[in-house]
């Protein structure tokens, strides 16, 4: 069994369904250990990306590299090395969710009942119940369970814990951290921001089958913007004289003329913003970091501005 | 109440499509069956000999009370003989229907949509049922107008208006009746295709009680009154008509509806009165390959159409004995002999069709279980299988074997129970080995259906019902070719005309080699694009 440093490799991949190209030359790596988070909304290609992976399809162009193999021509060795889990579960309506489990586990080769009864009470899945009478979080989770029981090399998540409730995502993220602690790698696609920011280490995101950004969080953090909301006595105008602040409002003039401000700022100018500020008078500062949200948004949103600005 | 009208217009428009299908190829087997048995039996002479035929007790069971049997018209035929098919037809068209609308769509979850709306609580089931009425409506239109149409004209048919109507309303109104059964199996239960399955087993005892009544005394015997599918043949259309039965079948759809409407008023919406049984906690120590889990999703079909096909099989085969009357009828009659063969082979014509139709039966079930291959790709079901070392070979070959071993049982039972019959009815051992042999003959055929359809499935993951055409065309090939003089290029497109026929007393192997190398090809083209093709989902 070879190691590889990088279980993922994707260089300008290429697929096309008829005349529209689901993957337009995307590229990105997972490297070994690591939680590499794949973002993007429905459509972008998250999914036709990993079905590449599994070798499900063929690529038109571009390459791909699972786990130092070929995904299309090596596919059954190399998913005896790991595990997947769909976004939307489908399971055998006549099986229960324990059977299911077994199948698919036993698949793979031997099973340690002790960690699959383990995965079963941290999940509170029911096993006896017929797979037609499970919810979809509760398919998920006979997902999640038949995945986790093997200790794999690469775990392929896509978008697993759409039909989770908190709690139950609370114990996806500790396997998926107990994961990693063996030294597992795992690529999990998502377009819940919160889930990325908490778990993953690099990000990739994807826009119209292209990427768009990659990076570890705190690169992709220095080039974006945070978000400032002031209150000050002098005249705010003079912010807008800073090109490095970014969508400014600023409310009606309140008690004793403070008024509040609130608006962007480029990280790499943070020291000049902060000047301008407590030279109005400042009696109230408050910054918040750049969420993922924000990045997000300035790949996917052409209008942030409005979409704030009706945040307040 | 509120929101039922647009409820049934949009069932209506889902099924429109359907119920059209339905309506046509239900009541074409009246001008169908009209128009053959006039060719056949042109006189009245003629026409007593098939009331002798079909008053044995086997006859029986698929005909009916048999009534006016002393002056067989065309018209006691049509209530006598096609009757029976079109409403055990038109019940399963309802009870489809009725499931498809109200369990169907609670178990999906689309109900909760609707009913979120401003939507009345019986709204679903009421619109439900007028879709299931306006379905039954249709059948007896087209049948009404295509049974006045093909037999009022032909000479002491005794086919007329007020007859045809009575019959129609009593046909669309037994199958309004198995709706609302199905309405109340929809209520008991979670899932649509329990609900639909109970529905099916109510359909099946009151054929059974039916088929026992009529069987014991002619014209029906008490029990047959307990099985509503009786009482639109006890309304004696065409021969001495009377309107009271059809009070019956009114006064059972409205005890049905409101047993329905009841249950549905005490439970919750998507629940059952009856909790869901739970399943095995781990499984069976054998579920860990692709073929088991295929076998094990197909167990129970496999047993349902191997039980179906060996019981109608035994059944034919104690026609057998009714072939001396056949005889008779052929001499002097060309139709009938250009259907069934010349006088002296009247036994070989009549198990060479027999053995057609098990064939072709047993070929839909070896359609439908090939089919469960796409279902599983598109579903998403068979994802985590591909995601997890199964090399796509193996699943193929997996769906394949299992296909090819429930074949194989299905049709061993149906040359079995086809042979036993005839042994029941008198026929020497020699004609029995001869009938089953001939039978099993045509798992070549099965199999080039079956290839065609998995070539389809593996180079484009489609199958675009060529499986289905090749019956149906097999069928109109194999029952009608002859009659018709098709031209030998166009009999052999069907596969089933080159299994050797049973009347042939020196048959060679060569047709067989060649059904089964098409066979072979047509499996090896399905592996080759198998291993190509994208797999997809939804």
């Amino acid at each position: 069994m070879s190691t590889t440093d990088t279980p993922v490799e994707i260089h300008d991949l290429v697929k096309t369904f008829g005349t529209v190209r689901a993957l337009d030359g995307f590229s990105m790596t997972v490297r070994r250990g690591e939680v590499a988070g794949f973002l993007g909304p429905n459509g972008a290609g998250k999914s036709t990306t990993i079905r590449v992976l599994l070798g499900l399809i063929k690529a038109d162009g571009g390459s791909a590299r699972l786990l130092g193999g070929d995904p299309w021509a090596d596919a059954v060795d190399l998913h005896r090395r790991l595990a997947y889990v769909p976004g939307d579960v489908n399971l055998w309506p006549n099986l229960s969710g324990g059977e299911a489990i077994d199948l698919l586990t036993r698949l793979r080769g031997p099973v340690d009942p002790g960690r699959r009864a383990d995965l079963l009470e941290r999940f509170e899945l029911d096993p006896s119940k017929k797979a037609r009478t499970y919810s979809k979080g509760n398919r998920q989770k006979v997902a999640l369970v038949a995945a986790l029981a093997a200790d794999t090399e690469l775990l392929i998540l896509d978008e697993p814990t759409s039909g989770l409730d908190p709690l139950m995502e609370s114990v996806f993220t500790d396997c998926v951290r107990e994961a990693t602690d063996r030294g597992a790698s795992v690529l999990l696609s998502s377009h819940i921001l919160g889930e990325v920011e908490k778990l993953c280490d690099t990000v990739t995101i994807i826009r119209a089958g292209k990427d768009v950004q990659s990076g570890t969080l705190d690169d992709l953090r220095h080039l974006t913007r945070s978000t400032y909301t002031a209150d000050v006595t002098g005249d705010p105008g003079d912010l807008t004289a800073i090109d490095a602040v970014h969508d400014l409002t600023v409310s009606p003039v309140g008690d004793g003329g403070v008024v509040t401000v609130s608006f962007s700022a480029d990280n790499d100018r943070t020291d000049e913003v902060v000047a301008a500020l407590s030279g109005l008078g400042l009696r109230r500062l408050v910054t918040a970091p750049p969420s993922l949200e924000e990045m997000f948004l300035r790949h996917y949103g052409d209008d942030v501005t409005g979409s704030r600005t009706v945040q307040g | 109440m509120t929101g039922t009208w647009t409820l049934v217009r949009h069932g209506l428009r889902r099924d429109r499509l359907r119920i059209a299908i339905w309506a046509v190829a239900a009541s074409l087997m009246f001008p169908y069956g009209i128009l053959a048995l006039d060719a056949i039996y042109p006189t009245a002479a003629d026409r007593q000999v098939r009331a002798d035929l079909v008053s044995t007790p086997a006859a029986t069971i698929m005909t009916g009370p048999g009534y006016g049997m002393e002056d067989y018209t065309l018209g006691a035929m049509t209530a006598n003989e096609f009757t029976p098919f079109v409403v055990v037809a038109i019940c399963i068209m309802s009870i489809l229907l009725a499931v498809r609308h109200t369990r169907a769509e609670e178990e999906t979850g689309r109900t909760e949509l609707v009913r979120a709306g401003v939507v009345g609580r019986s709204a679903q089931g009421v619109s439900a049922f007028v879709v299931v009425t306006v379905a039954n409506l249709a059948v007896a239109t087209l049948s009404t107008v295509l049974i006045l149409a093909s037999g009022a004209g032909i000479d002491g048919s005794a086919i007329t208006v007020v007859d045809t109507l009575a019959l129609t309303s009593g046909m669309a109104l037994t199958g309004m009746a198995f709706g609302a059964v199905a309405l109340v199996t929809a209520q008991v239960t979670e899932h649509a295709r329990t609900a639909s399955g109970l529905a099916m087993a109510a359909l099946g005892a009151a054929f059974v009680v039916r088929a026992a009544g009529d069987i014991q005394e002619t014209h029906g015997s008490t029990l047959s009154w307990f099985s509503p599918l009786a009482w639109a043949q006890q309304m004696r259309p065409f021969v001495d008509l009377r309107w009271w039965p059809l009070a019956l079948t009114l006064a059972l759809v409205v005890v049905l509806l409101a047993v329905a409407s009841t249950l549905s008023a005490r439970r919750d919406l998507g629940a059952g009165l009856v909790a869901p049984r739970s399943g095995r906690a781990t499984a069976r120590p054998g579920l860990r390959s692709p073929f088991a889990l295929a076998w094990r999703l197909q167990r129970a079909s496999v047993v349902a159409w191997g039980a179906g096909i060996g019981l109608l099989a035994l059944l034919s085969g104690t026609f057998a004995s009714s072939m001396d009357d056949m005889l008779e009828m052929v001499e002097g009659n060309e139709a009938a002999a250009a259907i069934f063969g010349d006088a002296d082979q009247i036994l070989d014509g009549f198990n060479s069709v027999m053995i057609l139709y098990l064939g072709l039966m047993v070929t839909a079930f070896a359609i439908s279980s090939i089919s469960r291959a796409r279902a599983e790709e598109q579903s998403g079901r068979a994802e985590p299988l591909f995601a997890g070392p199964v090399a796509r070979t193996r699943w193929l070959g997996a769906q394949l074997a299992v296909t090819a071993v429930g074949t194989v049982l299905v049709l061993v039972v149906a040359a079995v129970g086809l042979a036993a019959g005839e042994l029941v009815a008198g026929v020497g051992n020699d004609v029995a080995l001869d009938v089953a042999v001939g039978t099993l003959a045509y798992l070549p055929a099965v199999a080039v259906v079956v290839g065609a359809v998995l070539a389809l499935y593996g180079l484009v993951g489609r199958d675009l019902g060529v499986g289905w055409l090749l019956l149906v065309y097999g069928f109109v090939a194999g029952l009608f070719g002859p009659l018709f003089e098709l031209p030998e290029w166009a009999m052999r497109l069907s596969p089933f005309y080159s299994v050797p026929d049973v009347a042939d007393t020196d048959p060679t192997a060569g047709p067989l080699i060649i059904l089964t190398a098409v066979a072979a090809a047509l499996i090896l083209a399905a592996f080759v694009g198998f291993r190509r093709r994208d797999l997809t989902t939804g």
